[in-house]
Parts: structure tokens; C-alpha cells; sequence
């Protein structure tokens, strides 16, 4: 069965890529698809039949239930007779059907992928792969209603039959995802055969499922996009929209009514109050239709209408009706749009008042069309009037209020679908003269003797279809087998019943039915008085007045949340972090401990001095005193880490701090002095009352999570096992440098690389930014006039003297980092701070190294990335370190880990990234870039 | 908690100064997890104000108020790991000591780094802002914009041809 799937999956790809050389031939060729369905059915019927299901399995993700099961059952069987038998046939007649366009490798490789997922669809067992293909067929029918994508038409009818089969099919994987929680299997077979309970949930699930098996049947009100999707090309509406896909919701109503018929009080009144009133819908508007088309559209709404009566039904009787009548319409529905393909190829239109003795000029052609007509319609001897039979005889043994409707219904539907049955024959084969009072007279008639005749290619499967439509009906005992297999237990199917009431109302129907078709243009009048005032209710007109609903709701909502204020934005983002954990702080219940009021003395000056340069910042309208106060906030922070007993934080966020005033200078020497003056207002009120909740809400939340009552209920810090192992499993003493080089290396590594990329990100930002014109404000500096006073002689001096016992102390620092403080970072920042030191001293734009501060940084991530990736070579797990000591001459005792290495690519990547914002920020052409503001010199 | 309760435990810590003494079997064990009063507060003031230069409109604030913000994170990181205390460092021999958590700290100093990488390109974009508008204020999206008045405008009603 995976295999049939694998076929079509295969030609869809190879039929794609030979239908320019082929031309339309190449339809034969995607015809071996739906052929392996045939041979499928063919090898498995006696099995299938006599009650061995065959099922097949590929787990994918079995932990998720993730796979693609399928099983062969007897419903499933007689489905793949439609879809790969019928399927076979119209990929014949398309084969001489279509022509050599541009459209033909869309067409063809489409089609093959629809009949692959419709096979899929009918022979899955997984719920999640039933969804799978299910959404498959949505999405390629979407492909070939739209084939024509210059037609607004077609555009509009696809995107609709999208939108409507689409919102099914999510209500559907919703409804079986929680049936399938509810029963514990993600097996249909298993969830039908042990139902789970009618608890609300339950039921809820079936009617979201019921929901997608309605949308895709096309019942009212959702059948508007059946009749637009008549935009394909004919074997598309044929196969899709008449034989197969629409059949899909049958089959799943199918599948679930005898389990779920009894039980479920509303699913029979559902089910049978929207098939009479689609089969109803459907009659009347086939009737008025002069697009033989359309006419056809809108009986496949009717039959789909009558064939949803039936399979809620889930009774015994009702399946073995259902089997027949799913045959009959398949047979018969592709037959009748074949047929109407076949007569537009050739008349070159298929509007009813012009067509004209295309009978006569196609007889064969015409006998087939009439045959699946009348079968269509229940005439002896065809198969059609077996099942109708059947479905009639069910009603009438039923007897209860609700089969007496549905009677009712069934007999008056299958009067209309005699009337638009002989309508679409006699439109489309008979020789009209109409009195030109007639409301289907035309002036400009196509003469079936100026007419070619149609291609025996085109001819004959449409024959083949209406034989069997025939055949059967001669021969029904033939169907004995499938018939029993699917309700299992014994049918026998026959023409003749005995005068019975069954007969009696199909006698009446065709007296009724010829007697609609008769009075042809005064019922057209009468049809007309009650258009006029039903167009109101017109659900094609809700159709679009829902969608414009929603595009202006989405407008709407969208003017007024995203109106492009990235402070907006911000202090929404903030509002909201603050609002949640805040309710939740309010109302919480967690009694409060007493905290100690600071932990040294030392501090509490220290967090003073940082809390008021840090208020400070905040007000203050002077660049330069901003980007010093914040200064100080960092200095004081270090302070306070080394007070914490961090010395490596301390140490990092000291010379970060440094890099950083210097960074800020660089890009505020091109600022005015001052920020503009704030606007005071509203605006400014509400940003400080978020910011004081935010302080507020931070403030609670320390203290509530130190709380030791909330403490002592953690487990102990996942860092004792770090402290423990730090030096006999990782040799090293700084337990702070060990986790960031060896416990958590790939988080360094991530990190490292974060680096490289901001790097990166700089040198492009500000190299190639081009200068812009001179600006009104004045550029007071020429270009190429050195702007910028020359450094001290006396921090020259010194500079010259440090630079190198500098670069030497980074390199202590980063190969003592393992056991003391410092590390590669800290290393890093300190040979950065040198370089920069050196720069400012120096007049030199560029702070010239004896590398490129690119291949720095490359290297680096070379060397960090393949330290980490070097034990996988030999089989280890990723970032395990190794570690070598012995005794060298001169230096005594040494050991080293290869995290040193590591530690090393580190370091490159932060002395590269200093050397980047130097080369970029610090450059001449970013100092001569038009200097407004004289008070900040470097 | 509620607040009320939470004004008066902020009182009543007030009085409580003496830092409780770790304890412990481990040779290598971790201080009390308690965060002093004065922390928290420092934490919360550098928040606020944080938060505030955050949503203003020039550039550089915002960067001033992103470094308040990464400081107090930081502190936020590390009060996880309870008080002050001596430093992780470990000597092998099995001493008993009690230290500060390492692993905090660890996340902290990445975040320095990487914070001041962001700065740096930030500034970069600052740096951009200037040579093409000359000012840091960021400006607000004029498509945005666009859409509001399209979205505004849009009122009539679709016109279906009713198919019968």
C-alpha cells in the first residue's frame, strides 16, 4: 500500500519533469499511478472481501504517535475503486483532453499528486496521517481550480474552495485530536472499534469533525465553493469534484455513523436535515442553470446532499445502500462530466441554448452520457435504480418521524435529479427548435453537422464508465461480495423486488421527474418570482461579506496596535512582564522572613554611590554626563562584585566598563551636546509609573525568592556538583573560569560567537555608511583637517612604556585563568584596553597590529569551535577537555588542559572585536564625519 | 504575599543586621542563599531607571538605560546565589569552605561580554543613524503608518454577483 503512495509520490516528480517533451500524452504515463491503485484493489479483493483487512505501518516518531498507518478494509477498498479505478479512466480521457500549454506540467504533476493523496486519504488508519492527506487534496485542489492564474474568476473560486476546505479540515484535526486523547489511540480502526463514552468532550470532537466532513462535501451552506471550483478544467471537476475528493467527507461520515449513529442523539437529525436540504438546493438550482457545467455543479451538490442522508444513517441496510450509491455517482458523475468535456473540446462552448444536435453528430458519446444520466436518476435497468431501491426500502422499513423525512426528501430530490438529468442530456445532444418565447431559446446556435467529432481516446473511457454503470445494473449479484463485506453479513442484491412500495415511489418519481422536466418554462418563471427574494440569503454573498469582516477587523486591530513608536512598543512589552508576576505577587500568600539589612559594611556606600549615579543618568539632558554616570554605575558594580567574592566578575566588568566609555565617546562626539528638551506630558508621566513598577516588582522579587521559607524547599545548587569536581575532574581551582571553559563550554562557545557576529555586524554597519552631504548644522572640520588636538606627550610616554608589560599581563591572566582569577575573557579585555590605550595616545587612526582584526576574531572561533568539536573524532562526547603535566627542562613541573586552547580562541574573539570597534568607530573617517559637538575631544 | 504584609517584613528585616553563618557537612559547600535588603533595592532602582531611559526616543538613552538594565539582570543573577561571601575558589585538599555559588557568577561574566559586544554594535547603528539623519532619536515607522490610514479608509461593502 506504501508502495502505490511511493508510485504516485515518484510520477508526480517525473511526470513534472517529461510533460514539455511528452505534450498531453503524458497523462498516460501518470495514469500508471492510479493503475497501481487497480492492481492493489485487484491483488487484495479476495482478502478485503472476505473479511482480512490488510494494514501496513510506518513508524516515524512512535513516541508521538507519529505514523503513517494504513489499512485496507472493505470501505476503504470499495473507496479505491472510485479513486484509482475512475481515476484511471479520467487520466485516460484527460490524456486526449488536453492540450500543450503552459499550464500542462502544473496540470499533470498536480493531478498525479491529488490521486496519490487521495489514495493516502483513504487507506489511513492514523488519524494524524488521515489529517495529513486530507489537507493534501485540500491544498492541491486549491493548485488546480487556480490552474488558470490570470482569470480573477478562477483565482477567487480557489482561494475560496481553499478558505472553506481549509476551515474544515482544522475543526476536523481538532474534533479527532480529542476524540483520540479521550480513547488513548491514535488508531481509527481502534478508536471506532472501542468508542470512547458520549461525555461532552466527546461529542464536541464529532461535531468538529463532522464540520470538516461537511466543508468537504460541499453541504449547505458551505456548497458555495463546489460550484465556483467548475473554474478547473472539466476531468479536474470530474475527478475531484465529482468521483473523488468531495466523497472524502462521505467516507469519514461514513466511517464513523455505524459507531456513533445510535448513540449520538443529534448525529442522525444533523446529518439528515443538512443532506435534504443540500439535495434539495442542489436540484433547484441545476434546474435553472444554462452552463452545462454548472448544471452539472450543482447536481453533484445534490447528489452529495442525498449520499449524506444515507451514510448518517449507520445503520446495516444503510451502509449496503451507501456502497451502491457511492458506485452509482462515481460511475455516473465522471461519466457526465467526461461526457460535457468531450462536447465543450470539440463545440468549443457548453452553454445549453446553443448547443444543437451534438447527438446526432456524436451518437456514442451520447448513448453513455444518457446511460449515466438515467443511472444517476435510478431507471431500470441501471445500477442507479439498485441503490435507490435499497436507500428507499431502508427508509420505508425505518418508518420513525425522522426516516419518514428523510422519505420525503429522497423521493423529492430524486424527482429533480430526473428533471436536470434529461435537462443536461437533452441541453447538451438534442436538436432544439424552440418557440422564442422559451426561456432557454437562443438566436446563435453551434450546429452538431459543423462540429468534429470527438477522439476515440475521449470516447472510449467514458463508454467504459457507463458499461459498468449498466453492467452492474443488469448484474447486481455481482456486488453481493463487496456489498456484504462492508455491513457484514449476507446481501442479495437484485433488479426485480416485487411490487412494493419502494417500486411504487419510484414509479412516482419518474412521473414526477418527467413531469419537472415538461413543464420546463414555467417552472423557470416560478423560479425566477422566488430568486428576487431569496438573493438576500445568498451564501456566497455571506461568503464575502465574512471575509471583508475580517480583513477590516484585521486593519483595525492592526492601526491601533502597531502604530511604529518603538517606545510604544517597548513600554507595552514592559507593562505587560510587569502586570503578570505583579497580580501574582499581590495576591500571593507566601509568608515574608526577615532579611538581613546588608551583608558588609563595605557596601552599603558602594550600592549608595551606584543607586545615585544611576538616578542621575536618568535625568540628566547632557550626553556626556550620561555616558559618565553610567560609567560610575559600572565602576560601583565592580565594586560590589568584588565585595560579592567574584573577582573574575569584577574584573571583567571593570575593564568592560572602560572599553565601553570609550565606545560611547566615540559615537557622542558626534552628537549635540544636549538631548533635545523632553515634551512634559502624559506620555512622560506614564513611562516613569511603569519604570517605578518595574523597580518595585524587581525589588519583591528578590526578596521573595531569598525568602527562606521558599529556599529551603529548593533542592541544593546544581553548582555543588561543580565546586566538587572542579579541580579533580577538570584540574582547576577557579571554579568560575572551569564552568565557563569546561561544564558549560558550549554556552561559551554560543557566546563567543554572539561576539563575532556583533563584530562583524559593527564593521559593516559603519563601513559602508557613505558620507553624507554637508549638513546645515555645519561640519566645522574640512575633510582631510585633522580635527583633533594632539595627544599629551606625557601619555604617550607612558603608554610606550605599559603597552607591551600590559599585552604581557593579559597573557599571565589567561594561562593562570584556570586556577586564579582572570580567564580569557578577562584576558582579552585587558589586551583591548592596551590596544585602545595605545590608540588614544597615539595619532594613528588605525591601531596597527601584526594582524588583521578579522582573522583574529576567524581564528579564534577556529580555534574555540575545534577544541570543542576535536573529541567527537575520537569518539568522545563534544567539549570534553584533556589534560597533560609533566616535567619540562628549565620550567620545572607543568601541566595543561586543552581547555587553555579553548580558553585561547576566547580571547582572540574579544581582542578582535576591541580591534574592530577601533578600526571602525575610532577611525579617522568616522572623527572627520562632520563634528557638531566641540566639547567632547579625545 | 501582599503588599501590606510585604512593607511590614521590609520593616522588620530593617532591624535584623547579622549575617547568618553557612552550614554544612560538604568539604566544598555553598554561604546562606539569603540576598540582603539593600541588594534587592539596588536591584530595583537599577531596574527603574533602567525601564525608564529604555522608552525613551533617543538612541544612546536607550543604550544607557540597556547597560542599567544588563547591571541589574547581573545582580539578579547573583542574589540567586545567595549573600556575599568568599570567592569558588577550591583548593583540592578538601578544606571546609564556604563559598559563593560559582554558577551565577559564571552566567553573569558571560553576559558582561556578550552585553558589551551588543552595546558595541548598537553604538554601530547609532553611528549609522548619524551620518543619514544626523540625530540618534528613533524615528517612528512611516509604514506602520501607511497601513493605519489604509486600514482607516476601507469601509465600503464587497459587491457579490448573486449566481442563481
Amino acid at each position: 500500500m506504501l508502495l502505490v503512495i511511493g508510485i504516485h509520490v515518484l510520477l508526480t516528480v517525473v511526470t513534472a519533469a517529461l510533460a514539455e517533451r511528452v505534450g498531453p500524452k503524458i497523462f498516460l504515463v501518470a495514469a500508471l499511478g492510479p493503475v497501481s491503485g487497480v492492481v492493489l484493489l485487484a491483488l487484495s479483493a479476495h482478502d478485503v472481501l472476505s473479511g482480512h483487512a490488510w494494514s501496513q505501518s510506518y513508524r516515524w516518531v512512535p513516541g508521538i504517535s507519529l505514523e503513517i498507518g494504513l489499512r485496507l478494509d472493505p470501505l476503504s477498498w470499495l473507496m479505491l475503486v472510485l479513486v484509482s479505478g475512475v481515476g484511471t479512466m479520467i487520466f485516460v480521457f484527460t490524456a486526449w483532453y488536453a492540450h500543450r500549454d503552459e499550464t500542462l506540467t502544473r496540470f499533470v504533476s498536480t493531478l498525479t499528486a491529488f490521486a496519490g493523496a487521495m489514495v493516502g486519504l483513504v487507506l489511513s488508519d492514523n488519524v494524524l496521517s488521515l489529517y495529513l492527506f486530507w489537507e493534501l487534496t485540500s491544498i492541491t485542489s486549491f493548485l488546480l481550480v487556480g490552474l488558470n492564474t490570470t482569470d480573477p474568476v478562477s483565482r477567487r473560486a480557489a482561494m475560496q474552495a481553499l478558505l472553506i476546505t481549509m476551515m474544515g479540515g482544522l475543526s476536523m484535526l481538532l474534533g479527532l485530536v480529542m476524540l483520540s486523547t479521550v480513547a488513548g489511540t491514535w488508531r481509527l480502526s481502534e478508536l471506532l472499534a472501542a468508542p470512547p463514552e458520549a461525555t461532552p468532550v466527546v461529542q464536541a470532537g464529532l461535531a468538529l469533525v463532522l464540520v470538516g466532513a461537511l466543508t468537504k462535501s460541499a453541504q449547505a451552506p458551505f456548497h458555495i465553493w463546489l460550484p465556483g471550483a467548475m473554474a478547473a478544467p472539466t476531468p479536474v471537476s470530474a475527478y475531484l469534484h465529482a468521483a473523488a475528493m468531495v466523497k472524502a467527507g462521505i467516507y469519514l461520515i461514513a466511517r464513523f455513523s455505524p459507531t456513533f449513529a445510535e448513540d449520538i442523539t443529534w448525529w442522525r437529525p444533523v446529518l439528515v436535515a443538512a443532506g435534504v436540504t443540500t439535495m434539495l438546493l442542489g436540484g433547484w438550482r441545476a434546474l435553472r442553470q444554462h452552463d452545462l457545467k454548472r448544471l452539472l455543479a450543482f447536481s453533484t451538490v445534490s447528489q452529495l446532499g442525498f449520499l449524506t442522508i444515507v451514510a448518517g444513517w449507520g445503520s446495516e441496510a444503510s451502509q449496503a445502500a451507501l456502497a451502491l450509491l457511492l458506485l452509482t455517482h462515481g460511475f455516473a458523475k465522471a461519466a457526465l462530466f467526461c461526457s460535457l468535456g468531450a462536447v465543450d473540446h470539440q463545440a468549443h462552448t457548453r452553454d445549453l441554448h446553443r448547443l444543437s444536435g451534438m447527438g446526432r453528430r456524436m451518437p456514442v458519446l451520447a448513448g453513455a452520457a444518457w446511460v449515466a444520466a438515467l443511472s444517476m436518476a435510478g431507471i431500470p435497468p441501471l445500477l442507479g435504480f439498485v441503490a435507490k431501491e435499497e436507500v428507499l426500502g431502508l427508509l420505508v422499513e425505518e418508518g420513525a418521524g425522522l426516516a419518514t423525512a428523510a422519505l420525503v426528501g429522497v423521493v423529492l430530490g430524486s424527482a429533480m435529479t430526473l428533471a436536470y438529468g434529461l435537462r443536461y442530456c437533452w441541453g447538451a445532444f438534442a436538436t432544439k427548435n424552440l418557440p422564442d418565447g422559451d426561456p432557454d431559446h437562443s438566436t446563435d446556435q453551434i450546429r452538431g453537422v459543423d462540429v468534429r467529432r470527438p477522439s476515440s481516446g475521449m470516447v472510449a473511457p467514458i463508454t467504459v464508465l457507463s458499461l459498468f454503470s449498466l453492467g452492474l445494473g443488469l448484474r447486481p449479484a455481482t456486488l453481493d461480495h463487496l456489498v456484504a463485506a462492508v455491513t457484514g453479513h449476507e446481501e442479495h442484491l437484485a433488479l426485480w423486488h416485487g411490487l412494493n412500495l419502494p417500486l411504487m415511489l419510484s414509479m412516482l418519481i419518474i412521473v414526477a421527474g418527467l413531469a419537472l422536466f415538461a413543464l420546463r418554462p414555467r417552472f423557470m418563471r416560478l423560479q425566477d418570482g422566488f430568486c428576487a427574494v431569496s438573493a438576500p440569503f445568498d451564501a456566497d454573498h455571506w461568503y464575502d461579506r465574512t471575509l471583508h469582516l475580517v480583513d477590516r477587523t484585521a486593519g483595525f486591530v492592526t492601526g491601533r496596535t502597531q502604530i511604529g513608536s518603538l517606545p510604544f512598543y517597548l513600554g507595552v512589552i514592559v507593562f505587560v512582564a510587569v502586570t503578570g508576576p505583579g497580580l501574582a505577587l499581590v495576591f500571593g500568600t507566601t509568608p515574608l522572613r526577615p532579611l538581613p539589612l546588608i551583608d558588609s559594611p563595605a557596601q552599603a556606600p558602594v550600592v549608595l554611590v551606584t543607586m545615585v549615579a544611576a538616578l542621575l543618568a536618568c535625568f540628566t539632558r547632557v550626553r556626556l554626563t550620561a555616558v559618565l554616570l553610567l560609567g560610575a554605575v559600572g565602576y560601583g558594580m565592580a565594586t560590589i562584585y568584588a565585595l560579592h567574592g567574584a573577582p573574575d566578575l569584577a574584573l571583567t566588568q571593570l575593564l568592560v566598563e572602560t572599553l565601553s566609555i570609550v565606545v560611547f565617546l566615540f559615537v557622542m562626539r558626534l552628537l549635540p551636546y544636549r538631548y533635545p528638551d523632553a515634551v512634559p506630558g502624559s506620555w512622560n508621566r506614564a513611562k516613569a509609573l511603569v519604570a517605578i513598577s518595574v523597580g518595585v516588582l524587581a525589588t519583591s522579587l528578590v526578596l521573595l525568592a531569598s525568602n527562606p521559607y521558599r529556599t529551603s524547599e529548593v533542592g541544593p545548587s546544581v553548582a555543588t556538583g561543580m565546586l566538587e569536581g572542579s579541580y579533580t575532574q577538570a584540574h582547576g581551582r577557579n571554579v568560575v573560569n572551569v564552568i565557563l571553559v569546561d561544564f558549560r563550554g558550549l554556552d561559551t562557545l554560543g557566546e563567543a560567537t554572539v561576539v563575532l557576529v556583533a563584530a562583524l555586524g559593527i564593521a559593516s554597519l559603519v563601513m559602508t555608511a557613505r558620507r553624507p552631504p554637508p549638513t546645515p548644522r555645519g561640519a566645522k572640520a574640512p575633510p582631510g583637517d585633522d580635527p583633533l588636538p594632539r595627544p599629551s606627550t606625557l601619555l604617550r610616554v607612558a603608554v610606550r612604556v605599559t603597552f607591551h608589560a600590559t599585552l604581557a599581563t593579559a597573557m599571565y591572566l589567561l594561562f593562570a585563568g584556570h586556577n586564579n582569577p582572570g580567564g580569557g575573557f578577562i584576558a582579552g579585555l585587558v589586551a583591548g584596553a592596551a590596544f585602545m590605550l595605545r590608540y588614544l595616545s597615539a595619532d594613528v587612526s588605525v591601531a596597527s597590529t601584526p594582524l588583521h582584526p578579522r582573522a583574529l576574531l576567524a581564528l579564534g572561533l577556529v580555534l574555540a569551535s575545534g577544541t570543542a568539536t576535536a573529541p567527537l573524532i575520537t569518539g568522545t562526547d563534544l567539549l570534553t577537555s584533556t589534560y597533560v603535566s609533566g616535567e619540562l627542562p628549565l620550567l620545572g613541573s607543568v601541566s595543561m588542559s586543552s581547555v587553555l586552547i579553548f580558553d585561547t580562541g576566547v580571547f582572540l574573539i574579544v581582542v578582535g572585536i576591541t580591534l574592530v570597534i577601533l578600526d571602525t568607530l575610532g577611525s579617522r573617517k568616522a572623527t572627520s564625519l562632520g563634528v557638531v559637538n566641540e566639547d567632547v575631544k579625545l | 504575599m501582599s503588599l501590606p504584609v510585604l512593607t511590614s517584613a521590609l520593616a522588620q528585616t530593617a532591624a535584623v543586621a547579622t549575617p547568618a553563618a553557612g552550614e554544612g557537612s560538604a568539604p566544598v559547600h555553598m554561604a546562606s542563599s539569603e540576598t540582603s535588603v539593600l541588594f534587592a533595592v539596588l536591584i530595583g532602582v537599577l531596574f527603574a531607571t533602567g525601564a525608564y531611559l529604555l522608552l525613551q526616543r533617543a538612541l544612546t538613552r536607550v543604550l544607557i538605560g540597556l547597560g542599567l538594565l544588563t547591571h541589574a539582570a547581573n545582580l539578579l543573577l547573583l542574589s540567586g546565589g545567595g549573600r556575599a561571601g568568599p570567592a569558588p575558589f577550591v583548593s583540592g585538599e578538601g578544606a571546609p569552605e564556604a563559598v559563593v555559588d560559582p554558577l551565577p557568577q559564571a552566567m553573569a561574566l558571560t553576559a558582561i561580554v556578550i552585553s558589551f559586544a551588543v552595546t558595541a554594535l548598537l553604538l554601530g547603528l547609532t553611528y549609522r543613524s548619524v551620518v543619514l539623519v544626523h540625530d540618534d532619536a528613533v524615528q517612528d515607522d512611516p509604514e506602520d503608518r501607511r497601513i493605519q490610514h489604509a486600514a482607516e479608509e476601507h469601509h465600503e461593502e464587497p459587491e457579490t454577483e448573486v449566481l442563481r
